[in-house]
């Protein structure tokens, strides 16, 4: 028996089909505005799933879309909306209208959710923070408790941990077994990958393990937590990926516009989604111009660092 | 007004920078008179030189090239809860008389819309030195009292924000408008303290929701220098973010 470790690429399809069965509580948009898992979305919303807690700090467009799809029933996020063009049409929809179904929101703050992300990553009950003082938010989220300190009788918020069933995590490159690359601004992913209790990685590249272990730094999701490996180029498109491609500014505002009613709402997903098998020919829809526009051409290696002995 | 929210900005602090137009503000500050100023973002980001292009989010590549910093939200926003930060920078759908931040109930017409929520903004106005507000004046945004306190200013007055246990050293500072700048007496209501130039006193005051006191040594706001107009030009040559 050698060392090589057990493959688990599978299609997206397998993945979700797999691992995010209706009812789950799913981590996504953890790496904040830069990859964000939009064609795990995307198939989650093909597969029909229905009743889902989405889990996420500011999760851009993708939560507002898997709302408005109907496969939400709760939101525990900090920020749901549009990050360049304001707010989520369809987000909105369903909070205030019940469209397409009501949904419930937790809200978080950026901090606070961090912070129930990294309790249930060190494997305690609730972390302590100054965060929130005085936000309404304490009034409705039953996760935010007040307490005082035991040691200095200063008012704290108790953070309650969050461990979402299964953390979808866009990461640059992996290997087979779901060793994972990623930089760039990480937000909660790592505490998210640590937290939760299943990942799902969706890789730009997949690469061998000698290239994952030539750089231990880099590999923030080791293998032994990820359930399933997705090798899908372009996955978080239109969100970007550092050197990979850049974020697509139109589609956000495209996608604003053609969000603002239910109906017109319907018709991008039927065209984006619905009808769009696979990532493969949604980028096909795309069109070359527009991948090679967004595909990053100025490349910024870094120094690299000697892990000699 | 972006150029107002800049100066707010002094050489050497640590900024936090909130998403949309303070992104222009801090980019505007580095540029013109606090190039060692260091820009925090809430996604994992350290900056201390500009970013490269112009920003649509925080999390837009140019941003992250050649940064400071890249790393996990909490190795961020913990700088904030241990009384690092100077200045945090926010916009906001409403805010009331004692500064405090609504991103999460609406009224738009009479009716109660849903808004995206808090992002980091609360964290940000709960634990900055000095908390600045960026947003257009009228009245539908500067509210008597917010509905909702998504993001804490001074509550209902002086003393509410150390009774709810937030830190000695925080709180709001200035709430830049389309019209002028507000800053908090020591009651921790807003009073104004200058309009911009063009803007009479009485169009001001008639598009806030609550009987604004006006400063006795009221200050017309300097004009942007050319050398700040030409930055914001610079930033922003499409006009996404800044209008004029």
């Amino acid at each position: 028996m050698t060392g090589a470790a057990h493959s688990k690429l599978v299609s997206m399809q397998q993945a979700i089909s797999e691992h995010v069965p209706s009812g789950s509580s799913v981590l996504m948009g953890a790496e904040l505005e830069q990859m964000i898992p939009f064609s795990a979305g995307h198939e989650i919303i093909r597969q029909g799933r229905r009743d889902l807690t989405l889990v996420g700090p500011i999760s851009d467009i993708l939560f507002d879309q898997m709302i408005g799809a109907g496969c939400v029933s709760r939101v525990m996020a900090a920020w749901v909306g549009n990050a360049s063009a304001g707010v989520g049409y369809c987000f909105r929809r369903a909070v205030e209208r019940a469209i397409p179904n009501a949904i419930e929101t937790v809200d978080y703050t950026n901090f606070t959710l961090a912070m129930a992300l990294h309790a249930a990553a060190l494997g305690v009950p609730f972390l302590p923070t100054y965060a929130a003082l005085g936000s309404d938010l304490l009034k409705s989220n039953g996760n935010l408790c007040e307490f005082i300190s035991p040691v200095n009788e200063d008012r704290l918020i108790a953070v309650r941990a969050l461990q979402p069933d299964v953390a979808i995590v866009p990461v640059q490159r992996a290997d087979a077994a779901g060793n994972s690359h990623l930089w760039g601004n990480l937000g909660v992913a790592i505490d998210g990958a640590r937290a939760s209790r299943k990942v799902i990685v969706v890789a730009e590249e997949i690469v061998a393990p000698e290239v994952i272990a030539s750089d231990p730094n880099r590999t923030l999701i080791p293998g032994f937590l990820v359930a399933a490996v997705v090798h899908e180029p372009w996955g978080a498109h239109p969100s970007p990926v550092q050197g990979y491609y850049g974020r697509d500014h139109a589609f956000f505002a495209e996608y604003h516009e053609q969000s603002r009613n239910q109906e017109d709402f319907e018709r991008w997903l039927e065209r984006w989604v619905l009808k769009t098998p696979s990532r493969v020919e949604y980028i096909m829809q795309l069109g070359n111009a527009r991948t090679a526009d967004l595909r990053t051409r100025e490349h910024a290696f870094t120094a690299p660092a000697d892990f000699g002995f | 007004m972006v150029a107002a929210a800049a100066r707010e900005i002094r050489d050497g602090e640590l900024v936090f920078v909130g998403m949309r137009l303070p992104m222009i503000a801090f980019a505007l500050a580095k540029r013109t008179h606090a190039p060692r100023a260091t820009g925090l973002f809430e996604n994992g980001i350290i900056r201390d030189t500009p970013a490269p292009a112009l920003l649509y989010t925080m999390g837009d590549p140019p941003n992250l090239f050649q940064a400071t910093f890249c790393g996990d939200m909490i190795s961020v926003m913990s700088l904030l809860q241990q009384g690092r930060v100077n200045v945090g920078f926010l916009g906001a759908a409403e805010v009331d008389r004692f500064g405090n931040l609504n991103t999460t109930w609406g009224r738009r017409n009479g009716q109660t819309v849903r808004l995206p929520g808090s992002g980091g903004a609360c964290d940000i106005a709960g634990l900055s030195q000095r908390t600045v507000v960026i947003l257009a004046h009228d009245r539908e945004r500067l509210v008597a009292r917010v509905g909702y306190i998504t993001s804490p200013g001074n509550g209902d007055g002086a003393g509410w924000r150390r009774a709810r246990g937030l830190p000695a050293r925080s709180g709001p500072s200035a709430i830049i408008t389309t019209m002028g700048v507000l800053r908090f007496g020591e009651d921790g209501e807003a009073f104004l303290a200058s309009v911009h130039p063009g803007i009479r006193v009485e169009e001001a005051l008639s598009n806030t929701g609550w009987p604004l006191r006006v400063a006795d040594n009221l200050e017309v706001t300097p004009d942007p220098s050319e050398d700040e107009l030409r930055v914001i030009r610079e930033i922003d040559p499409d006009h996404f973010w800044t209008k004029t």
